[in-house]
């Protein structure tokens, strides 16, 4: 336990939700639209270590990929803060996944119907790590309409995860996204499967 | 842009000078890791850089790494190295994020739930 900030107040516990999909379907703008800050970018560098080789010469040696993420904060009460990760759109970044998802509540996967193959790669990476998430059609204008369970078909997607349609730029459904994944990530909790 | 920015972006000042060749050889420190001042630093103390003093000044309000990380325009990896030696001074403390085991807290999931609610 570590002590307080000197004026007694208590820091809030920091809780990490993800927004995946594919390049250019909308993650920052989600980030932006339901964050109380403008969203920020942070820079992760990773080193050689990271991607498992172990090299002692020397840093000298060390190769190093940075990868740029965006993020927003939802404040929930003085007691929780909710950070939104936009994960890195490419597949060559997987290995930071790893580091973002470990602690996550939970993530969406954005998908955008003209390019629906784009949302695959998350949707296998959280299936095989077992993280909790849903899908969430970003509506783009003259992109074509389907019925929700034309695309649970298309994404071979089990039953029980929520797909829902939404509207990246917008606050209001940016939150329904949010509560829906909550939702689903409250179901899924080991102990209310007993 | 400042002048500062331009200097980073010329990596003139690489982030690993900044942290005299250290890396992350604490724990490492998730990027949602909060930290908050504790103690006032006033600038004379010996082992600080301003990168130290930029950070306590920031975080008299908690903010996580990655926020940090962010305002200061620095990777999150140097980030952390200051963030260890801050820790060491006793001039901040650190709250770690929600472990997974207690993400089956079920007051947490309602909190969440009702501050979404309430946007």
């Amino acid at each position: 336990m570590v002590s307080g900030p000197s004026d007694g107040k208590k820091i809030p516990v920091p809780i990490k939700l993800l927004i995946a999909g594919g390049f250019g379907v909308g993650k920052t703008t989600m980030v932006g639209a339901v964050s109380e800050i403008r969203p920020l970018r942070t820079e992760e560098t990773l080193t050689d270590r990271s991607i498992g080789v172990d090299d002692l010469s020397g840093v000298e040696s060390k190769s190093t990929t940075t990868v740029a993420m965006d993020f927003g904060r939802i404040s929930i009460g003085d007691d929780f803060v909710l950070y939104l990760f936009g994960t890195p759109g490419q597949e060559r970044f997987w290995f930071v996944w790893d580091e973002l998802a470990r602690g996550a509540l939970g993530a969406v996967v954005l998908a955008d119907t003209r390019r629906l193959a784009d949302c695959f790669p998350s949707v296998d990476y959280f299936e095989r790590r077992g993280t909790p998430f849903i899908v969430a059609v970003n509506c783009f204008d003259g992109a074509p309409q389907y019925q929700l369970d034309e695309v649970k078909l298309a994404l071979n997607l089990g039953g029980d995860i929520p797909v829902l349609l939404c509207d990246a730029r917008r606050r209001d459904s940016g939150k329904e996204v949010l509560i829906a994944l909550v939702q689903h990530a409250y179901g899924r909790r080991p102990m209310a499967k007993v | 842009m400042n002048s500062d920015d331009a200097l980073y972006d010329e990596q003139v000042v690489r982030p690993y000078v900044m942290t005299r060749g250290r890396t992350e050889a604490r724990a490492k420190l998730d990027l949602i890791t909060l930290a908050v001042t504790v103690r006032a630093a006033t600038g004379v103390e010996v082992g600080l850089d301003p990168e130290h003093l930029a950070i306590v000044r920031l975080c008299r309000r908690p903010l996580s790494v990655a926020e940090i990380a962010a305002h200061l325009d620095l990777p999150a990896g140097t980030v952390r190295v200051l963030l260890g030696d801050l820790l060491h001074g006793g001039y901040i403390a650190l709250q770690e994020p929600q472990p997974e085991a207690d993400m089956l807290d079920e007051r947490m999931y309602r909190a969440v739930l009702d501050g979404l609610r309430a946007l």
